[in-house]
């Protein structure tokens, strides 16, 4: 795939992402009289046009290598993550309600193989969603993550397991 | 119908027990840092599991038989539980990363209140 045909793909991915959504939130598509909606249809193609022109490298930044066994380990990914949050929850309630506030908090720092913006955004978040800590900095350059955990045993699970950057690293295939 | 509102309320009832944990942790917790982990974590499972509520409620009372443009509520509702779930964590970095930057001293075990 030359980078010309890339681009094109870019605007077409960006095109009908934008569209879909433009479709969902109007939903006007069909007229009461049972016609296709011209007016609103066309100005989300239109709208939608501009919008994948001008911002498409936004969305879609390299060519669609890998795209969907990508966007199909992300699912799976986001599976567990969900989990996670509920734990993470669960575990915030517990040090805030009981009587003596099992807190002690540290700041730690590790380095991660991770390039990617896409990657380094999934991390971050997923730090701050998941138990007991909060992402702080992140040098995208080195791939280095300053954290605040509450605890010392979220902050082991982050520099000693390392499952969440294993995690990480599988979905986007950066290790 | 009586089991979508049970289930409706029970997704509420959750959404404002971790809501009112975040903000209890607002309050007792030392530092600012640590507020945060608070609010960020129990702000967003909170919110969404409200949302999810709603949502449930729309999609069985209201949707069926409904013209598109009502249909598509939960469509919207679903929206707004990714942007949450994106925002959330991205704004918590931010006020956390400013106030590292300004030089707040983190609280350290043993430390009084601050």
């Amino acid at each position: 795939m030359n980078a010309k045909s890339g681009k094109g793909f870019g605007i077409l991915v960006t095109f009908c992402a934008m569209f879909l959504f433009w479709l969902l939130l109007s939903g006007h598509i069909i007229t009461e009289e049972g016609k296709l909606d011209v007016l609103h249809v066309g100005a989300g193609i239109i709208c939608s046009a501009i919008i994948a022109l001008i911002s498409h490298d936004l969305l879609v930044k390299e060519k669609g290598e890998k795209m969907l066994s990508k966007s199909f380990r992300f699912v799976i990914y986001l599976g567990w993550e969900l989990w996670q949050i509920v734990l993470a929850n669960f575990d915030v309630a517990y040090r805030v309600l009981h009587p003596k506030m099992p807190i002690d908090p540290l700041i730690i720092e590790f380095d991660t193989s991770l390039r990617s913006d896409f990657a380094l955004v999934t991390l971050a978040n997923s730090i701050t969603l998941t138990p007991g800590t909060i992402t702080i900095l992140v040098d995208p350059e080195k791939g280095k993550f300053l954290v605040h955990a509450i605890a010392k045993k979220p902050a082991d699970a982050l520099l000693v397991d390392k499952t969440m950057q294993k995690k990480v690293a599988d979905v986007y295939m950066e290790w | 119908m009586v089991l979508i509102d049970v289930i409706v309320i029970l997704f509420l009832a959750a959404g404002i027990i971790f809501m009112f944990t975040g903000v209890i942790g607002l309050l007792r917790l030392p530092d600012f840092y640590t507020r945060l982990h608070a609010t960020g974590k129990c702000d967003t499972l909170g919110e969404v599991l409200i949302i999810a509520g709603l949502l449930l409620y729309h999609f069985f009372v209201y949707s069926p038989g409904a013209e598109l443009s009502v249909k598509l509520v939960p469509v919207k509702l679903l929206f707004l539980i990714v942007f949450i779930f994106l925002a959330n964590p991205t704004a918590t970095h931010a006020i956390m990363k400013a106030a590292y930057k300004t030089g707040v001293k983190p609280w350290k075990k043993g430390d009084a209140r601050m």
